[in-house]
């Protein structure tokens, strides 16, 4: 152990104690960092903990690895709470018998659930909503829970409310001690606002309600209300506050309040000028800060003065935006000041259940505060106006309403911030530097922001601010702002489809040459390629080097410079003997091989020169391409259906077949996934993907424009009980539709979410032909679907195609001698980058 | 053509400096497909090269993209970046763009630059300079 260096003795693994870590090896390499925590698990996300029944693992939450620690030489004892601390001899005692010597020691302990001295609390069925160990507790008793509630109408109990719809259990009541919800944070009106929007998303709302027991033989069966009310759960979690874990601080004599905390000076310090309290420990003023930012905050104070600075927490805006089970609560300034010391402004929509309060000053010139419900999009506006103390218009429930009649431009709040504005809180970049940014190093797109100035790279809250500056900005320079494809053509893509089609031009070349400047780039190559597909189907690699890489190669380029490949496993149904095929093809080239979410197989480490001799072999054994490398139809899963499940409806596995190949090949603006399940059971997941069928007693219902991946969405339903012919019409209008008018890289979900008319207006296009073009959205995709060819066969049959897939122009037999691959549980794998 | 061949040397005299670039024989025209790239093996080096017939003119630079370390640049698409219309390539892998000039990248500021080398044309053949010897 270095000796020369002082100890620091961080107690408390959460995110607080993490934070303070992170910061104190930035600002310094000049300490011996030493850290225990209680919990068996690296800091992990608190914040984001109901995701984890959203489908998020412990490990996506977590915060950091072991590895970062070592790499950056701090010491990590979990699962060894400190007992005592020895403040004379500055030392502290594990559980585990570790004694260490400390120069600073900072209590980052946290709190705890609060659990109201209720009798019965502890009953089976009973739980807090604080650790992962906690949820994981709750989901294994959940699946036995007809009826759930939560006590604690908050900030947290909502989040716990949310955890339990998540977890699928059918009813789930809230129960509130205070006549509203989120006290805390809103009003009464706002409260009622919130309490409906709620309510209509399946929660039922008690307020008012003091639990004076907790009944049930050994498990929870009802809670006993003090007004002799009853309410029949069988499973209960309690979030009626957090509790500061102080006790330790108590044990070793330091100060802390009457009410739990451990006292803190500005400096963070507490009675004892060596040891230092941060986050939801520490008691600062009267006050427990119970959010991560001011922790942070914190965090940053302590570990600042440790590097020998000098700075203070002076309290911390406790402002806050959320969206609580998809409904938005903000809440700014001073939410609840009201007269006579200022003047509100409410405005309520019971119809759309919005609610909106401002408090302004007596003689109207400036915001204290206020709070949204429903709808909270001026949020950041409304907080950049009363930090900044700007003067408000002489109509200030403009800010609220919007302004109605006048010429007021989008946008034309933002403009009127004062340059010093803070935009970005986690970068510190001012209004001032953004529109600088945007009229002298002509950033104006969200990208060349965030890469001129940071602003928008951290937690992202500002970054529609952000783009209302860079709009602002570019109308005032008098730049006209269009969605064009790229700097080489001023069209959208549906314009550049349209121009192509009408004038029926077949190459990129001549594209660029009518319509174009420049000599094209990485964007509106592949992009005019896509349409080019979609339109004619030529043999792609007529223009390969239009193509993005994966469409040049037919194959997916994976780390190290290999290709994937991805036959066609129709449905996912396959032979043994074809099964038996792939095997002897990977054997043979030393392929890595995994079952895809798609239902098919993908074979990983191909050499460039190895794919034609692939394919040859696959080919011979009955594949075709797969199109895994094509922004084009890749899967259309299936569960195996009525013939062979009990519960199924209809044959699902010959239906998805029919539309795999019906599909295959075609080319669209971003990648097209499907699905077909038998029943309502919804084995093949059809309504994650971008068009789902689902059996149903009468025929098929038909979704459309779903998406898994990094914003997941479900499917909408498009037409009911419809027949297999009907379907396929339906979806041969929509995936042209689809082709014809979207974005380029733009998924159905992204696709609809943008249209006007949304969801009502695709049906009206697609099932009630309402524009007239029903017919000819059929032919254009029967001309597709006619003219398919599998690439990869004409590849193989082609000697001047073959000739192209060398790593080295100038040695064809050579293969790329810098490829290099590792071995993991008996197979290869690409080594890291 | 064989691997012996192409890398048999020719020096030729460079008009404009004085010195004698060391030129080597790539490959020919066709070898190299329009308006994109191919990778050449000059002994241990590859080096990557772009046939850009729209501007009526040929590129040349290391395979390597420095961003992840990858041997792919020849496989990268072409194109103009700019209104004076800088030639240049995206990896195929995070399209981190390099100029074909000066071998900067032009869409990050922590990602290091590429070698670029000259390319000559002469009788259907290409050729690269890969270094400079005084006379």
């Amino acid at each position: 152990m270095e000796t020369t260096k002082p100890t620091v003795v961080v107690i408390g693994n959460g995110m607080v104690g993490y934070k303070f870590c992170e910061k104190l090896v930035a600002k310094s390499k000049d300490f011996n960092v030493i850290v225990f925590g209680e919990e068996s698990r690296i800091a992990y996300d608190r914040v984001h903990l109901s995701e984890y029944f959203s489908g998020k693992t412990a490990d996506d939450l977590s915060l950091s690895s072991s590895d970062w620690y070592k790499e950056n030489g701090i010491t990590l004892y979990l699962g060894d709470p400190v007992q005592e601390i020895n403040r004379t001899a500055k030392t502290v005692h594990s559980l585990h018998g570790m004694a260490i010597q400390y120069d600073y020691l900072v209590l980052a302990t946290g709190s705890s659930a609060f659990v109201p001295n209720i009798p019965g609390v502890e009953k089976d069925g009973v739980f807090v909503y604080r650790t992962i160990e906690d949820l994981e507790l709750i989901q294994s008793y959940a699946g036995k829970a007809k009826r759930g509630a939560v006590i604690g109408g908050g900030l947290l109990g909502l989040e716990a409310a949310k955890a339990l719809l998540d977890l699928g259990i059918p009813e789930t009541h809230v129960v509130e001690f205070a006549p509203r919800l989120m006290p805390r944070q809103i009003d009464d009106v706002g409260s009622k606002m919130l309490q409906y929007k709620l309510s209509q998303l399946g929660l039922q709302i008690h307020l008012n309600k003091n639990t004076s027991s907790i009944e049930g033989n050994g498990k929870i069966e009802a809670l006993q209300f003090a007004d002799d009310s009853k309410l029949h759960v069988d499973m209960l979690v309690i979030s009626a506050g957090i509790r500061p874990r102080d006790e330790l601080a108590r044990l070793s004599g330091l100060e802390v309040g009457s009410r739990g905390g451990i006292l803190v000076n500005e400096k963070l310090q507490t009675s004892d000028a060596s040891i230092f309290a941060i986050g939801e420990c520490a008691l600062y003023n009267n006050m427990i800060y119970g959010l991560v930012a001011p922790g942070y905050d914190m965090a940053e104070v302590v570990a600042a003065n440790i590097c020998g600075g000098s700075k203070s927490f002076t309290g911390f805006d406790m402002s806050t935006k959320l969206k609580l089970i998809g409904v938005d609560v903000a809440s700014f300034g001073d939410p609840f000041i009201s007269e006579p010391e200022c003047r509100s402004v409410i405005f309520e929509d019971t119809h759309k259940g919005t609610y909106k309060r401002i408090n302004i000053t007596q003689d109207g010139k400036h915001l204290l505060g206020g709070i949204l419900i429903g709808d909270a999009s001026a949020y950041n506006m409304l907080l950049q106006t009363v930090n900044n103390k700007i003067v408000l218009p002489p109509d200030p429930e403009d800010l609220i309403l919007g302004s109605r009649g006048g010429a007021a431009s989008e946008g034309a709040g933002v403009m009127n911030l004062p340059d010093d504005a803070l935009i970005c809180s986690c970068e510190a970049v001012s209004k001032g530097a953004i529109c600088a940014a945007v009229t002298e190093q002509n950033a104006c797109t969200i990208d060349q922001m965030k890469k001129c100035t940071k602003a928008g790279t951290g937690c992202g809250g500002c970054v529609p601010m952000v783009k209302d500056l860079i709009a602002g900005t570019m109308k005032s320079q008098g730049l006209y702002v269009k969605n064009v494809i790229c700097e080489h053509f001023d069209y959208s893509r549906q314009e550049l489809f349209d121009l192509i089609k009408i004038n029926g031009i077949k190459t990129y070349d001549e594209t660029l040459n009518l319509y174009g400047k420049g000599d094209g780039c990485e964007v509106c190559k592949p992009a005019v390629a896509s349409i080019m597909a979609s339109l004619w189907n030529d043999m792609i690699l007529k223009q390969d080097t239009i193509q993005d890489s994966n469409d040049r190669y037919l194959a997916n380029i994976q780390k190290g410079g290999t290709y994937s490949v991805v036959p066609r496993i129709a449905g996912g149904e396959i032979t043994p003997e074809k099964l038996i095929a792939l095997g002897e093809v990977a054997k043979k080239y030393g392929l890595y091989t995994k079952i895809t979410g798609g239902q098919r197989i993908d074979m990983f480490g191909a050499h460039v020169s190895d794919l034609p001799k692939i394919w040859e072999e696959l080919i011979a054994a009955g594949f075709e391409s797969g199109h895994a490398y094509g922004k084009s139809l890749r899967t259309v899963k299936s569960c195996v259906g009525s013939t062979w499940c009990r519960f199924g409806l209809h044959d699902s596995v010959s239906f998805a077949i029919e539309i795999e190949e019906r599909y295959r090949g075609v080319r669209a603006p971003h990648k097209l996934k499907g699905g077909v399940s038998g029943c309502i059971r919804e084995c093949a997941e059809a309504q994650g993907k971008d068009f789902g069928i689902i059996a149903t007693e009468k025929g098929w219902n038909l979704y459309v424009c779903g998406n898994g991946g990094s914003k997941p969405q479900h499917a909408q339903l498009l037409a009911a009980d419809v027949d297999k012919e009907t379907c396929i019409k339906y979806l041969d209008r929509f995936l042209i539709f689809y082709i014809k008018t979207a974005d380029p890289l733009t998924r159905t979900a992204t696709w609809l979410n943008k249209m006007e008319g949304g969801m009502s207006y695709l049906k009206n296009v697609i099932v009630n032909n309402s524009l007239g073009i029903g017919a000819q959205l059929e032919a254009e995709m029967q001309y597709l679907v006619e003219t398919y060819k599998c690439e990869w066969k004409e590849v193989v049959e082609t000697p001047e195609l073959r000739k192209r897939f060398n790593h080295f122009v100038n040695a064809p037999v050579e293969k790329d001698p810098t490829v290099k691959f590792e071995s993991m549980r008996a197979q290869i794998k690409a080594v890291e980058w | 053509m064989s691997l012996s061949e192409s890398l048999e040397f020719q020096n030729v005299q460079s008009s404009v400096t004085g010195a004698r670039i060391k030129w080597f024989i790539a490959c020919s025209v066709e070898d190299v497909p329009e308006n994109g790239g191919a990778c050449v093996k000059y002994g241990e080096e590859q080096i990557a090269v772009y046939n850009f017939t729209r501007r009526g003119e040929w590129f040349a630079t290391q395979n390597l993209c420095p961003h992840k370390q990858q041997m792919v640049l020849s496989r990268g698409m072409i194109g103009s970046h700019g209104e004076h219309c800088e030639p240049k390539v995206a990896c195929p892998f995070h399209k981190k763009t390099f100029s074909l000039l000066t071998g900067d990248c032009l869409n990050s500021d922590d990602c290091e630059s590429i070698k670029t080398y000259p390319v000559k044309v002469k009788e259907g053949k290409v050729y690269i300079g890969v270094g400079i010897e005084t006379i």
